[in-house]
């Protein structure tokens, strides 16, 4: 019994873990003045799902972003993952950032290598480095230096140094939002991909509906700064996705509405 | 048809055009090293033509050399290409060569032979070479205590400026009494501590080393500090989330980030370190190059100021250079930096 449940375990080292936001407000100190960035937000997110956040330009989502990872703490509210309260980074919940922010001092593998070594279990694990890059196609550039990467492939050495720590939550800050259209095309793929095979619960915040539509099984939609969940949406589409889905394109104009775009759409 | 008659031109026209660039580029390769050979004759002939104004022994065996260099740059340029990596060498290096050679030949008719230049103080390339052959266990042991001295007050500087620079930048609590320190004692031109230092140090060389590990310290630290402050965020962020400890975001993120920094800090250091080097030797040991250019002062021997002038020069630059190839090797994941 406990071998079977260990093997069981190893093969789905990664499955996703359940996030619940339980009434989480935020607010930033600039020159005294205190400035809400969100407010009142409760999400609970089940294990293994894909949600995209969708709001207006710098109304909040990449701070609650920051709030899931840990990296900042909430002036009110809670964060769970799985049964245990958020209060500091994890490597089980890995954020990719809009800038891959790679290490430009260290070459391609060592970068990927980051979170092993961090942790400390390297030396047993190097393995999975080489996998992480083999699973975004970039294992002959694994003696590279950043500088001689491009956007897209930057951004894939981020997503290996995400993955290769086999995240229960994947945190995607708009990952995609400073590649070319046809980079980003491809890479959304990708990510669907990646996703299905390794189960984990991701959260993406983008400012752009048709990516949502693509990726997500659940948009949230955040209403302006201080940010509360303005609409809760589910997207029951097979994958993979097809953009010009009329069923999508009907949502898609949905959320234009609710972010106040109807008059131009 | 067309086609015939262009492939017929090209064959016809290939030999003719060849001929005739073939002697412009020997003229190109090889006419510099020619040049040369002309210059070090010159200055070869300059030595051994006329008769000394004064009484120097190396005279003849100058001229001789000066020959021998004459062949060897001929020789090394005309057949370079038989030469390998070394011909090549040579060839890039020809145009130096030629300024030598003149230069040398207008310093040696211009002291040894007319004496345009007032004789005791510029003294011919040949008294120069005297001071190498004959007193040279003495420059020996001067070069030997000046890179012991340089040496050890510059790594301790480098040591601690670093280890400050790290503490200041990272920790607010050690910033907040070390800054006004800093601020207060760094600026202070390391000579300035000379003559307190020589009273309250035990011997003259630990006030020297401490001396000197003061002008490496203030901008190694300054430097070591700007770069660990300068470190983005975001990189903390990732490796935070990635699961770092505050040790790994010290060793592994800070320090390498700012290394770049570290490094302008060292050049600096090494720049102001190398004049506290001469002057506490001047002043207060009794051993090394500065030593060795004062006493040849006292004694007016100005061909041994010079001689000690060179060397120095060459183990300045020396430092330097083996500086820049640490930094070249550590940094190679920069683009651009600048060649020594």
């Amino acid at each position: 019994m406990v071998t079977a449940a260990l093997a069981e375990a190893a093969t789905h080292p990664a499955a996703g873990a359940a996030l619940d936001i339980e009434q989480v407000s935020h607010a930033f100190d600039i020159d005294g003045a205190e400035l809400p960035v969100l407010s009142d937000v409760s999400i609970s997110v089940e294990p293994g799902e894909f949600v995209a956040l969708l709001g207006p330009s710098g109304c909040g989502k990449s701070t609650l972003l920051r709030l899931v990872a840990g990296l900042d703490k909430p002036k009110a509210g809670r964060l769970r993952e799985d049964d245990s309260r958020i209060t500091r980074p994890h490597a089980s919940r890995v954020v990719v950032f809009q800038d891959p922010t790679l290490f430009p001092w260290r070459s391609v593998w060592d970068n990927v290598a980051l979170g092993l070594e961090a942790q400390g279990i390297l030396n047993s694990q190097r393995h999975r480095v080489d996998a992480a890059l083999d699973l975004v196609g970039l294992a002959s550039f694994r003696n590279a230096y950043p500088h001689q990467l491009s956007g897209g492939m930057a951004q894939r050495v981020a997503l290996a140094r995400a993955l290769v720590n086999d995240p229960k939550i994947l945190i995607l800050d708009e990952p995609l939002g400073k590649l070319d259209s046809l980079t980003r095309i491809t890479m959304q793929a990708e990510l669907v991909s990646l996703w299905q095979r390794k189960g984990f619960t991701t959260l993406l915040v983008t400012h752009d509906a048709e990516e949502a539509l693509v990726l997500a099984n659940r948009v949230i939609v955040f209403s302006d700064r201080p940010a509360r969940v303005k609409a809760d949406i589910r997207v029951d589409r097979p994958y993979p996705r097809h953009r010009g889905d009329p069923y999508l394109a009907n949502l898609r104009r949905q959320i234009l509405g609710l972010l106040g775009l109807d008059a131009t759409w | 048809m067309s086609t015939y008659s262009l492939s017929d031109g090209l064959a016809s026209g290939a030999p003719r055009l060849s001929r005739t660039p073939l002697l412009a580029n020997w003229v190109r390769e090889s006419g510099i090293g020619v040049l040369a050979s002309i210059a070090w004759i010159a200055f070869g002939l300059s030595c051994l033509w006329w008769e000394d104004v004064g009484d120097w022994s190396r005279t003849h065996s100058l001229g001789i050399a000066a020959f021998v260099i004459a062949a060897i740059a001929l020789f090394g340029t005309v057949g370079a290409d038989y030469l390998g990596s070394a011909g090549q060498a040579l060839r890039k290096r020809a145009p130096w060569l030629v300024a030598l050679g003149a230069f040398l030949t207008v310093w040696e008719v211009a002291t040894a032979k007319f004496a345009w230049l007032p004789l005791p103080f510029f003294p011919p390339p040949q008294s120069i070479i005297e001071v190498y052959t004959d007193d040279l266990p003495k420059l020996l042991d001067s070069v030997f205590a000046s890179v012991k001295l340089q040496l050890g007050g510059y790594l301790i500087g480098a040591t601690v400026g670093f280890l400050t620079g790290v503490s200041i930048g990272w920790s607010r609590a050690v910033g907040y009494w070390v800054h006004p320190v800093l601020r207060f004692i760094g600026p202070l031109p390391a000579t300035a501590w000379l003559p307190i230092a020589f009273f309250t140090f035990p011997s003259s060389w630990s006030a020297s080393t401490f001396l000197i590990a003061l002008a490496t310290g203030f901008p190694v630290t300054v430097l070591t500090w700007s770069g660990v402050a300068s470190v983005s965020n975001a990189y903390y962020d990732v490796a935070r989330t990635l699961g770092a400890k505050p040790s790994f975001l010290v060793l592994k993120v800070a320090i390498p980030a700012a290394l770049p920094h570290v490094f302008v800090g060292l050049f600096m250091g090494l720049g102001s370190s190398f004049a506290v080097l001469v002057v506490a030797e001047m002043i207060g040991v009794k051993a090394g190059l500065g030593w060795y250019l004062q006493w040849a002062q006292g004694w007016a021997a100005y061909a041994n100021m010079y001689a000690a002038l060179i060397v120095m020069s060459l183990l300045c630059s020396g430092a330097i250079t083996l500086l820049f190839a640490i930094r070249d090797r550590l940094l190679v994941w920069q683009k651009g930096t600048v060649k020594w």
